[in-house]
């Protein structure tokens, strides 16, 4: 499925707002590791994709964790896929 | 008719603040049904009851300041003749009554509480540790390549929400080692250990914006690896989101602290009283490793034992410490 770039947008954000609700979005470091910026480990990260995958239909494998550090890699990640 | 009373959650609660109820009168309740809700020095906790029955009379109201002990509803049993009142103290007794024993270490619950009031639990709880319980530590390195290979396999061969993390592999090894280490299970209580038949796993997690929890997950001796991180899912959603229960409160026979992803290599940890012993993993490291002769690179994971010394020696740690290691070598025995 490809989504128009807004909604996979917004997709990514009420994913993480989901799992860190107290997140403030707009200050967030984009080039920064999300684990860091948001305080998430592996359970909560879990959550994230879960949530994307719920919301877009894209289900990000193990193999590519490493490819969704930041921010900016995770929306690169996001838009080829 | 019985009493359905305000069980402890804590050896240092007193007292508690009635919420709200979630039955009435007429109701029929069933054993571990959810009954109402109460505050604690540290959070909201749902409170269940152990006798199934009709509810008769609720005797608490909102608001109200209630005593541990003190009569929240009456009930017409099930079974006929009334029980006797509040939960069997005996240990080794079915830990699915309310907690028998005197928990000193409330791991906290509910929503996220004031964080001054958490702090000064924890620093409660802690002092007495460290005051009361002579400590000993032991530490083990561990490979955990196969562990890994083998949950990425098995993950692949899955969707998203099947995965297992590896948090709830180690808990389930820590589980399976655990069976031959009765002395780091159970409590210290009266001047004795009371070695416990049943492996309530505590897992300590922190809750966004401060503070820590350590709520059971009852009988992980007892469930197998998908079943164990279902239930770890449920037990570290509901500790951060608010919702943990009474039951899932001052009944651990063990704790686990993980420091995870974002962890530091070793975890020296202090034991939870009236537990015995507390687990400490560190996080995943890339290491050299030597392997019949030469370097190779390997995954590691540093796991220690605070153990009580009046209860069991260095050496009971170890052998756990080596049951864990062995688990994890053979990861096709975890599930």
């Amino acid at each position: 499925m490809t989504l128009r770039p807004q909604t996979l947008r917004r997709a990514l954000e009420e994913s993480l707002l989901a799992v860190a609700p107290e997140a403030d979005l707009a200050s967030l470091r984009p080039d920064r590791p999300l684990r860091e910026e948001l305080d998430l480990d592996s359970f909560d990260f879990l959550r994230v994709l879960e949530q994307l995958h719920t919301r877009t239909g894209i289900s990000v494998p193990e193999a590519d964790y490493g490819r969704l550090r930041t921010l900016d890699e995770a929306w690169r990640y996001l838009t080829t896929r | 008719m019985i009493d359905f009373t305000l069980p402890s959650l804590g050896a240092d609660m007193e007292s508690a603040l009635f919420v709200a109820w979630k039955v009435a009168p007429g109701q029929r309740v069933g054993r571990g049904d959810v009954v109402c809700e109460v505050e604690t020095q540290k959070g909201v906790v749902d409170v269940e009851i152990w006798e199934a029955g009709e509810v008769v009379e609720l005797v608490a109201e909102p608001g109200q300041r209630v005593a541990v002990g003190a009569v929240l509803a009456r009930l017409e049993p099930d079974d006929g003749p009334a029980s006797p009142p509040g939960p069997p103290v005996v240990a080794g007794a079915p830990l699915d009554k309310a907690p028998s024993l005197p928990p000193v270490m409330e791991p906290e619950a509910g929503r996220p509480p004031a964080a001054a009031d958490m702090r000064r639990a924890i620093a409660a709880a802690m002092s007495r540790s460290k005051r009361e319980i002579p400590h000993y530590y032991v530490g083990h390195e561990l490979r955990v390549d196969k562990a890994l290979d083998w949950l990425e396999a098995r993950n692949r061969r899955v969707a998203v929400d099947g995965r297992v993390l590896f948090a709830a592999v180690l808990l389930r090894a820590c589980a399976l080692a655990l069976r031959e280490s009765p002395s780091l299970n159970g409590h210290f209580v009266d001047g004795a250990h009371q070695p416990s038949g049943m492996l309530h796993l505590g897992v300590a997690t922190a809750l966004r914006g401060g503070g820590l929890v350590a709520p059971a997950i009852r009988d992980a001796d007892r469930m197998g690896l998908d079943a164990m991180m279902a239930r770890l899912r449920d037990v570290l959603g509901r500790a951060r989101d608010g919702g943990l229960r009474a039951s899932e409160l001052g009944v651990a026979t063990i704790t686990v602290t993980a420091l995870g992803d974002l962890g530091v290599q070793t975890v020296w940890g202090v034991i939870h009283p009236p537990q015995v012993a507390l687990v400490g993993l560190g996080r995943v490291l890339h290491r050299p490793w030597v392997e019949e002769g030469r370097v190779v690179a390997a995954r590691v994971l540093h796991a220690t034992v605070s153990g009580d010394h009046r209860v069991s020696d260095g050496l009971e740690a170890a052998r756990f410490l080596n049951a864990l290691d062995a688990v994890l070598q053979t990861p096709e025995t975890l599930p």
